[in-house]
């Protein structure tokens, strides 16, 4: 990847920087006043329950959208007037697979190529299909690749203009592990040269290898930092338990005071609630010496969870 | 926001693409050659270019000289083939119905002896015109045998008979179909027909089902210009166009032989206009159908009046006002006489101006609207 342009846009270290970003479609309020800073050089990802209004926050970064309310810099160009610069500095891969199905692998990027007006075009195609693994498959028709394939291309399209960020809406939907290994490795590498990268995912291993986190529901931001801070954002209490007829059991403690989650993990409940105290109150209740209780660290998923119920009970 | 400024790179991109993607739909691109085609083969059943040797029924009250001479000239003349004499006007009327015959000339008993007294007898042709591309160039060779048949009898003392309009009232009367739409015109005007069905459906597809296949958003991601956009998605269609012309220009002549008495050059040139009026009708329909589905409703909404109040189906100025109305804001009515103005008639570029602003109009606002209405967001 050839380092970013020289000419890079005044700003600060952020390569977000937005405050109050709000989308409303109809009388429904989609993105709910946001504040996000995102360092540069930095894998931020963006967490939230289906419908949350990720792909929505980030069509208004990338000048797809316009914010009802809300002000802020993307690269340092204003999210609201300089659309168009932000447009030839972002690398944006959309949620469903945007690219031409007719057309052949190196056709697609030698579309996108000549739109961003690349100045040496041939080379850069070559170049992002060597980089990609897509140099022996160029002559494909897009339309009949799988779906990992069709997730490099994605992203060796959006990466030809050697943009300064990258948006990438839940880009291992479908994918996978190997190939999602593969291109979290390659996103790695990315940031390392200083690209910045925003990312949407379900998945909670994806979320747990990035630098910083944010997590989203009902169009408002919860919480966000890295994956300590999330995880200490939400004083979660959870304990595990082990032993015979577990199903009864879910069914005895899910209605007792203090318990929010019981999610059953093979053979194992995992117990959790924000009042520890009650909590475990609770379970001393139900104890029986068949069963065997273990106090861990709450996962992200149970924070999120955990979140999410807290966020419906405040906004829905 | 801040502009960025039209490129002829990323026109010649969506060009590009868009070409490639023509050539990979076989089927679109075999029904945009198919379509003129088939048109031409279904309108050509009804067109005999130059219908000779045509049933015609005689009803002969007088045999005189004259009224043999008149008849022969007929005979000769390639167009008549005497089938039948009729002794009544309702056994010549018979003949009429059932198709037996497409002609029956009534010489009416005192011919002869009104002719000679400079009287101007009438003579009657009736014509079975359900097919006028048939009769069309029948009855036209009768008003010259009319007018001329009798100058070799008619001289000496006889001369002074031709002081008037012609010896002969001919009297031509048209069963049927009185509008007498001639075959000329059917050919013509399947250009333009042809032209607007397929250019606008497949422009009105262009970026609904990049919206529809989720490709748009890619697109608006991108620094490329609306107007890029719109423009690259036009020009390949003009090229397609030109092909469908072409493909009708040459069937005319070599399968219908139209005459084509004006210049091609300008035939072709001011096609550009129509083709392109046609092409940002279309853009405009797709930037305002929600879905294919609708894009193609609104082509079919647009394409059929563009058929019926052009003047193609039905004589424009038969028509009541409010379709003349309608009818001139079209493209296809102005575009259909140019075509026969210049086909047809040998219409240069002063007669056929006042039918051009009418294009340049249309292709202007409709242009308008596409790129307005265009969405450079999702919003
Ligand atoms: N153009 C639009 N018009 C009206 N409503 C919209 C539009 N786009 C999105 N929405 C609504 O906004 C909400 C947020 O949608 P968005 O696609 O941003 O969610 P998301 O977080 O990306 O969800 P997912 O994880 O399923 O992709 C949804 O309820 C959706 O129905
Ligand atoms: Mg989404």
């Amino acid at each position: 990847m050839p380092p970013p342009p020289a000419a890079a846009p005044p700003g600060s270290d952020f390569a977000i920087d937005v405050t109050g970003v709000t989308k409303r479609f109809g009388s429904k309020t989609v993105v709910n006043a946001i504040d996000l800073r995102v360092r540069r050089g930095e894998i931020y990802g963006f967490l939230g329950p289906n419908g949350s209004g990720k792909t929505t926050f980030i069509r208004m970064l990338c000048g797809l959208l316009t914010p009802d309310a809300g002000t802020g810099t993307c690269l340092g160009y204003d999210v609201r007037t300089q659309q168009s610069d932000i447009k030839r500095h972002v690398g944006y891969m959309t949620q469903k697979f945007s690219y031409y199905e007719d057309l052949s692998i190196r056709e697609n990027l030698d579309f996108i190529a000549r739109l961003y007006d690349l100045p040496d075009r041939r080379a850069a195609v070559q170049r992002s299909l060597e980089r990609l693994g897509l140099a022996n498959r160029s002559h494909q028709l897009a339309g009949q690749l799988s779906g990992g394939w069709k997730q490099r291309l994605s992203l060796a399209a959006c990466l030809i203009h050697s943009p300064q960020l990258l948006l990438l809406d839940e880009p291992t939907a479908g994918v996978d592990p190997k190939a999602r290994r593969e291109f979290w490795d390659e996103i790695h590498r990315l940031a390392a040269e200083g690209l910045t990268v925003l990312i949407t995912t379900h998945y909670m291993d994806e979320a747990e290898r990035c630098h910083r986190l944010a997590y989203l529901a009902y169009g408002k931001l919860l919480t966000h930092g890295t994956l300590d801070d999330v995880l200490a954002s939400v004083r979660l209490t959870t304990w595990t338990v082990t032993g015979p007829d577990l199903l009864d059991l879910a069914k005895k403690i899910r209605s007792l005071p203090g318990i929010e989650q019981v999610v059953a993990f093979g053979t194992t409940l995992h117990v959790s609630g924000r009042d520890a105290a009650a909590l475990e109150a609770s379970l001393t209740s139900v104890r029986d010496p068949r069963h065997e209780w273990n106090k861990i660290r709450s996962g992200l998923e149970d924070v999120f969870i955990s979140l999410m119920d807290s966020a419906k009970d405040n906004f829905a | 926001m801040s502009a960025s400024r039209f490129t002829l790179h990323r026109l010649w991109a969506i060009v590009l693409k868009e070409f490639i993607q023509m050539k990979r739909d076989r089927v679109t691109f075999g029904m945009m050659v198919g379509i003129p085609l088939m048109q031409l083969m279904l309108f050509g059943f009804a067109i005999n270019s130059d219908p000779k040797h045509l049933p015609t029924a005689l009803r002969a009250a007088d045999q005189g000289p004259f009224a043999r001479t008149f008849v022969a000239a007929l005979r000769t003349s390639g167009y008549f083939t005497l089938t039948h004499e009729a002794t009544t006007e309702a056994e010549a009327r018979r003949l009429l119905q059932l198709g037996e015959v497409q002609f029956v000339i009534n010489i009416p008993e005192d011919f002869s002896r009104r002719l000679l007294r400079g009287e101007r007898p009438t003579l009657l042709i009736e014509a079975d015109a359900t097919d006028p591309s048939a009769t069309g160039p029948a009855l036209n060779a009768v008003r010259a045998i009319a007018d001329h048949v009798l100058d070799r009898d008619l001289t000496g003392p006889l001369a002074r008979l031709h002081a008037k309009a012609g010896p002969i009232d001919l009297q031509l009367h048209a069963h049927y179909n009185p509008e007498n739409i001639t075959q000329y015109n059917v050919v013509p005007g399947l250009m333009g027909v042809v032209l607007t069905m397929t250019m606008v459906i497949i422009t009105a597809l262009a970026i609904t089902r990049e919206r529809e296949r989720g490709t748009m958003e890619n697109l608006l991601s991108t620094p490329v210009r609306p107007i890029e956009v719109m423009l690259g998605k036009i020009l390949p269609y003009i090229v397609v166009g030109y092909i469908q012309v072409t493909l009708i220009l040459v069937a005319s002549h070599f399968v219908f032989h139209v005459p084509m008495i004006g210049s091609l050059p300008l035939l072709y040139a001011v096609s550009l206009l129509f083709i392109a009026a046609n092409l940002a009708m279309g853009i405009t329909f797709s930037t305002l159908a929600k879905n294919q589905l609708q894009a193609v409703q609104m082509a079919f909404f647009f394409f059929l009046p563009s058929i019926l109040l052009s003047g193609f189906m039905f004589p424009f100025r038969g028509m009541p006002e409010w379709a003349q109305w309608v009818g001139s804001v079209l493209p296809n009515t102005h575009y259909l006489r140019i075509v026969r103005g210049i086909l047809l008639k040998g219409n240069g570029l002063a007669e056929i101006t006042p039918h051009l602003w009418p294009l340049l109009a249309f292709l202007v606002v409709a242009m308008a609207i596409g790129v307005k209405r265009y969405r450079q967001t999702l919003d």
